[in-house]
């Protein structure tokens, strides 16, 4: 029961890297790749609907954290106190950004908001996975600047399939050089965690490069949500013997009532959201038009 | 001042803020579906331009309470390690639940109603509003049954220093969640039955468009019977603090000692005999303990120690709460009587309403410094002091750093909310319709 909790943890985790992964991506991108301001609202129109559906998927894994596995949840957060600080200020100020920009009169504070508020989380995480495997700054640097690329990478590949026109074309761009600075990065990074997740994350990496530079847009994503999935994957097989340095798991967690209690819960739950979750992706699957 | 009073003050910050918000979105997502159900019921435009109108608002406030909730959800691990390691098995169940049953619904369909007007079939995006807004509902009554745990703890053992749940379904079926859930729900939409008053009476007193006053009708509907759940779960609570709570109940009322046929206190010197004892049991002439001898009980139960919450702020916040919210409700009864069968809003009562606009704010925000801070010195009944429920290892330095920027954040956050509300009020619904030759309008018809 506690290798459940702690697959499905590291399955909501996942979920939410790759989701949320490539909305920090376009959060980024978004200016940066527009000359005109309807280019700019045509790229975070691809996110528009789903993002925050996206993030409640960090909501839940928190959550599940939480009930499964309490010391764990609380060792992480009070330990990781500033990051953890500032990743929330990002989401904040990314969250209000985006809800707000159509509405208001001048938008530059929001896009403001939204580059930092993605940029922030996309660099801190992989900064905190990374502090709390190896224990050391140069890593958490390493991480969270792999985590960042790899997002802008992930975003610009989504940017490229959920677009049309010029956006389209300077995403393919994007992604073609983050895809080739990340290369290097996903060498030492992956190799660092050296497990056979992360050795077909590299593999996946390549390919996506390939295949974004041979304009297979639908492949090149899923080979990028391949390559988050899996590194998020190396990352937890490292965590599973120690969460926490000095902790176990099983010291960690609930009582066997709780956790068979949840275990029904999200056996019953997770399907229908992951169905409709799905079917907003499908609802929205047509590229986003230029607005006239 | 040490790191046990700022996470302290960061809790009540960030919550009393989120608080802002989120009751407007319980209330508003409600009111914006009924509107979008009355269009589609009716095929009337003007109900369509409300349900635009009120959505964009309902919008401006739901990124609010999203971002701020974020917040609360990590701040138990960040500043309150002991205590989440004590309640996580029983406190962090409706959390996950929370999230996996409600947060999805209403984050996802809100996305699919947002962008969903020209590419869903009509009556499946009136379905999605309707999604969202019941998983906003949904989540009050997970994270409310969570927090009514904390005041009267059920379904659990101690085990080994930790809360170890035993039966889930106590824990979502407690007497006090069962009391507190429709009073906060009911709280909630009058608070956005106030909101919608104001910006329905700000019009009125710009247009008299017959639309202003089916806005403000529904509205006053609704407070109205928000105000009759809130009265009759609110004596609930207060014959369940009477069980539970004694404490609370004792420093609300400011009673001192034990007392049989105890006053109800309306200010300190103002008394009607034997009204406690009677609201708080069914019977005038009952005893109701007193602050002094209930601390006395408890000193011999729990050791020695200080087990009186701040007796000024419980005292006043249960009056203002009364006051304030039973003054909304008071003013929407008197508006239901006075726009009865077709009668016109007289501009007396637009001008009140608008004037009213902060009091459900100021009524919801002081129903919650009554309930939390009535709990102290406790975060887990009997269980778990506050003061040994905060992190160990997180310095003066980092509660300090992380209290100044939300506060500031939020500050800001929330004054640029207010002028974004604002400035969209003023602006109006567009129109729904093409717009016709203004030349073709008679001066009187144009507003």
């Amino acid at each position: 029961m506690i290798n459940l909790w702690f697959v499905i943890i590291a399955f909501l985790w996942t979920g939410y890297f790759v989701l949320e992964g490539f909305d920090f991506g376009v959060g980024v991108l978004a200016p940066f790749l527009a000359r005109t301001p309807a280019q700019h609202r045509q790229s975070l129109e691809t996110i528009g609907p789903v993002w925050d559906g996206n993030e409640v998927w960090l909501i839940t894994a928190v959550g599940a954290m939480f009930a499964a596995f309490p010391a764990w949840y609380s060792g992480v957060f009070s330990s990781f106190y500033m990051p953890v600080v500032l990743i929330l200020v990002g989401l904040i100020v990314r969250g209000v950004g985006l809800e707000w920009r159509g509405k208001v009169a001048n938008p530059a504070w929001c896009d403001f908001g939204i580059v930092m508020g993605s940029a922030l989380p996309a660099f801190l995480w992989g900064a905190l996975f990374a502090d709390l495997l190896f224990d050391s700054v140069p890593a958490a640097l390493f991480g969270g600047v792999f985590t960042l690329v790899l997002c802008l990478l992930h975003g610009a590949v989504f940017l490229s399939l959920k677009t049309d026109g010029p956006v389209r074309h300077r995403a393919r761009t994007v992604a073609l050089l983050t895809g080739a600075a990340i290369l290097p990065l996903a060498v030492v990074a992956l190799s660092a965690l050296g497990s056979v997740p992360a050795l077909i994350a590299m593999a996946a990496l390549a390919a996506g490069a390939a295949l974004t530079y041979r304009r297979r847009e639908g492949w090149a994503f899923a080979t990028t949500a391949a390559a988050v999935a899996l590194t998020s994957a190396a990352v937890f097989t490292q965590l599973y013997s120690a969460p926490l340095p000095g902790m176990t798991l099983a010291s960690a967690a609930s009582g066997p009532y709780t956790l068979t209690m949840l275990s029904w819960i999200g056996l019953i739950t997770l399907p229908f959201v992951l169905v409709y979750q799905g079917w907003t992706y499908w609802v929205f699957r047509k590229r986003v038009a230029l607005a006239a | 001042m040490d790191a046990l009073d700022l996470a302290r003050w960061q809790f009540g910050v960030t919550t009393v803020y989120h608080f802002l918000f989120v009751p407007l979105t319980i209330g508003l997502g409600i009111f914006v579906a009924g509107l979008q159900t009355a269009w589609h019921r009716t095929g009337k435009e003007h109900y369509l331009r409300l349900t635009k109108f009120f959505g964009k608002l309902f919008l401006i406030n739901f990124a609010m309470g999203v971002v701020t909730g974020i917040v609360q959800e990590f701040q138990f691990g960040m500043n309150w390690s002991e205590y989440s390691t004590f309640v996580g098995d029983v406190f962090g169940a409706p959390l996950a639940m929370e999230a996996l049953l409600a947060f999805f619904m209403e984050s996802t369909f809100l996305g699919l109603w947002i962008f969903g007007w020209d590419r869903l079939p009509k009556k499946v995006h009136l379905a999605c509003i309707w999604a969202a807004a019941i998983g906003s509902n949904l989540s009050a009554y997970f994270i409310l049954a969570a927090n009514a745990w904390m005041k009267h703890p059920v379904g659990y053992e101690v085990v080994d220093g930790r809360a170890r749940m035993t039966d889930l379904w106590a824990v979502l079926t407690n007497s006090t969640a069962i009391a507190q859930v429709p009073h906060v729900i009911a709280a909630a939409f009058i608070v956005a039955g106030g909101f919608v008053l104001a910006v329905s009476g700000y019009w009125l007193l710009r247009t008299r468009a017959p639309m202003w006053r089916s806005a403000a009708r529904a509205a006053l509907v609704m407070t109205a019977l928000a105000g009759a759940v809130v009265a009759g779960t609110g004596d609930m609570s207060a014959k369940l603090l009477y069980e539970q709570q004694p404490m609370k109940l004792a420093s609300a009322e400011g009673l001192e000692h034990d007392t049989a046929g105890a006053p109800f206190s309306i200010a300190p010197g103002i008394e009607i005999p034997s009204v406690l004892s009677f609201l708080s049991t069914g019977d005038p002439a009952a005893t109701v303990q007193g602050i002094e001898d209930l601390q006395a009980r408890f000193e011999r139960e729990f050791g020695p120690g200080d087990y009186r919450p701040d007796q000024q702020i419980v005292f006043w916040s249960f009056r203002v709460m009364m006051v304030f919210g039973l003054s909304t409700v008071g003013l929407s009864v008197l508006g239901l009587w006075l726009t009865r069968r077709r009668r016109a809003v007289p501009d007396w009562l637009s001008r009140l309403l608008v004037a009213a606009l902060p009091l459900p704010f100021l009524a919801m925000i002081a129903g919650w410094l009554l309930s939390e801070i009535g709990r102290q010195p406790w975060t887990v009944a009997g269980e778990l002091l506050t003061a040994a429920s905060v992190s160990p290892g997180v310095s003066l330095t980092e509660v300090a750093t992380s209290l100044t920027i939300f506060t500031l954040l939020y500050g800001g956050l929330a004054v640029a909310e207010v002028l974004l509300l604002t400035r969209h009020v003023r602006k109006g619904p567009e129109l729904a319709e093409p717009v016709p030759e203004p030349e073709r309008l008679q001066p009187s018809l144009m507003y």
